[in-house]
């Protein structure tokens, strides 16, 4: 059987696969909604299929079935939606489909972050001190003295900093935890949460790896994503301005063993926490590919899209660890459909004009096209701009560069915030942390 | 009063009812937009004498929500 992708996503990742899938010459199906109609992932695609349920992205029975209809033999899942459902990848499988993804066993087993959490430890990969499942507010109180104060208390089916709260005292934590089940339950179907040391000054450090069928893994070095709001990642960057080539090895090492204690083959991402004395511990894996993929690309000169879509095809992994050299710097900023001036306020509307940046060493994932408009019924992230410089003075200069040059009308972003960013002192000296963006955009308000 | 809604986005909860009174900055519905759950706030006091909306709903920017009398 000839081989052929269906994508079962939407936004920049739908594109990003579908132009990977043309330049390994897979013939390619995309999926959309009304939503959609005008996005880019569906006039790029060889084939579109329309989906009148609007929430189409999410029904899996629908994806297979679409796929068997256009004979493909795979389907990529991109990430969100079905990216890191097991059932999903367990469905593909039964129908006869490659999920470009790895097994579900091993998204059923780091799903659950706090299972995860225990074969970490287990494993010998260092953990952010922490509880068990939370039952009552007494049980959770007590868990939390033994932790010492400030905790973070987290859903066990959570992901991508949703369902956090930090209580830095026994009455928030009270007043804290109901909320953090109730936004758990909502967000994720499940209540359970538990308990985490918070940490005053931490790094978001995170570590790509790749494995494939046989066993093979490796690390392909760190992401720094610290710049967050709101624990959402807004830039990112490799490699760590923190980081150095003996805790790259450590990290690294830590990150394959992590991955080789749940089996994992393809891409995934294992992100840690990382103290000012440069302690890491393991947060969670992502076993899908990131938003912020790019950048490890930019750095290593390898396509992770088109990695996956080998390994997904049986492929031995073609690269070894020692290929893989971080080489000069690479930046990623989120364009999202936000209004900073207004909190962060999301901005769906028409996009009047669009102009990407096109300087040398810049790219731009993105799905937009002059006249489409952005529906409120997705995430706000309507493109990503990467840069590569020799080293990150270079990378900050291609960025600002990138930044003043792109044009897009008709819904405030963030770009110019993150162009704001650009030039501050604390940033481009590397001195930052996961609170910094929080308290500098205080300061510029 | 016509409560409007400057952003579209799906309604997630309507925190009122037809008869309550409300006072300026009270919660009255909670909107979806971009799967960031947004508060919409009464801008003045009130008594609801119409929702035009209910859960599930998808509103558009300028949409009516509540009517205050």
């Amino acid at each position: 059987m000839s081989k052929k992708v269906l994508v079962a996503n939407r936004g920049e990742i739908a594109v990003r696969v579908i132009r990977c899938c043309k330049v390994m010459d897979i013939p390619v199906v995309s999926v959309y909604t009304e939503a959609d109609k005008d996005s880019l992932h569906v006039s790029l695609a060889d084939e579109s299929i329309f989906m009148e349920d609007r929430r189409g992205y999410l029904n899996g029975d629908t994806l297979i079935a679409l796929a068997k209809e256009t004979g493909c033999d795979a389907v990529h899942p991109g990430y969100g939606f079905l990216a890191e459902n097991a059932e999903f990848a367990d469905k593909c499988k039964e129908s006869g489909l490659i999920f470009i993804g790895p097994s579900a066993k091993s998204i059923e087993a780091m799903g659950l972050k706090l299972e995860a959490r225990k074969l970490m430890q287990d494993s010998g990969v260092p953990v952010v001190p922490g509880s068990g499942l939370i039952e009552s507010i007494e049980s959770g109180l007590a868990e939390a003295e033994a932790i010492g104060y400030p905790v973070m208390i987290k859903a066990s089916a959570g992901g991508g900093g949703r369902g956090i709260r930090v209580a830095m005292n026994k009455e928030q934590f009270c007043e804290l935890l109901p909320a953090a089940q109730k936004e758990s339950e909502v967000a994720f179907g499940s209540s359970e949460v538990y308990l985490e040391k918070y940490f005053d000054k931490p790094r978001h450090i995170e570590i790509q790896v790749i494995g494939d069928h046989f066993g093979n893994i490796i690390h392909m070095g760190e992401r720094e994503c610290s710049i967050q709001r709101r624990r959402q990642k807004l830039l990112e960057e490799s490699p760590s301005p923190v980081m150095n080539e003996a805790l790259r090895d450590k990290m690294g090492s830590a990150a394959v063993r992590a991955a080789q204690t749940v089996g994992y083959y393809g891409c995934g991402t294992v992100e840690f926490l990382v103290d000012e004395e440069m302690n890491y511990y393991f947060l969670e894996m992502n076993t899908r590919i990131q938003v912020e993929h790019p950048v490890t690309e930019m750095v290593t000169g390898f396509d992770l899209i088109k990695e996956q879509i080998k390994i997904a095809y049986g492929e031995p992994l073609s690269i070894k660890q020692q290929d893989i050299t971080l080489k000069g710097w690479s930046i990623e900023c989120r364009i999202n459909a936000e209004d900073h001036e207004k909190n962060f306020k999301p901005t769906p509307g028409l996009i009047e004009r669009f102009y990407p940046p096109m300087g040398p060493w810049s790219r731009m994932d993105t799905y937009l096209v002059e006249g489409i408009k952005i529906t409120p019924l997705f995430d706000s992230l309507i493109g990503k701009v990467i840069v590569w410089g020799h080293d990150r003075k270079e990378a900050i200069s291609r960025m600002r560069l990138a930044l003043d040059e792109m044009v897009i009308d008709g819904v405030p972003t963030t770009a110019p915030v993150l162009r704001k960013l650009l030039d501050d002192e604390e940033f481009i000296a590397g001195r930052f942390d996961n609170n910094y963006l929080e308290k500098w955009l205080k300061t510029i308000l | 009063m016509e409560i409007k809604t400057d952003m579209a986005g799906l309604v997630e909860s309507v925190l009122v009812a037809v008869g309550d009174v409300i006072e300026t900055g009270q919660k009255i519905l909670l909107l979806e937009s971009m799967k960031t759950i947004m508060e919409v706030n009464s801008p003045s006091d009130g008594k609801v004498i119409e929702i035009k909306c209910e859960s599930g709903d998808f509103v558009d920017e300028g949409d009516i929500l509540v009517i205050l009398g």
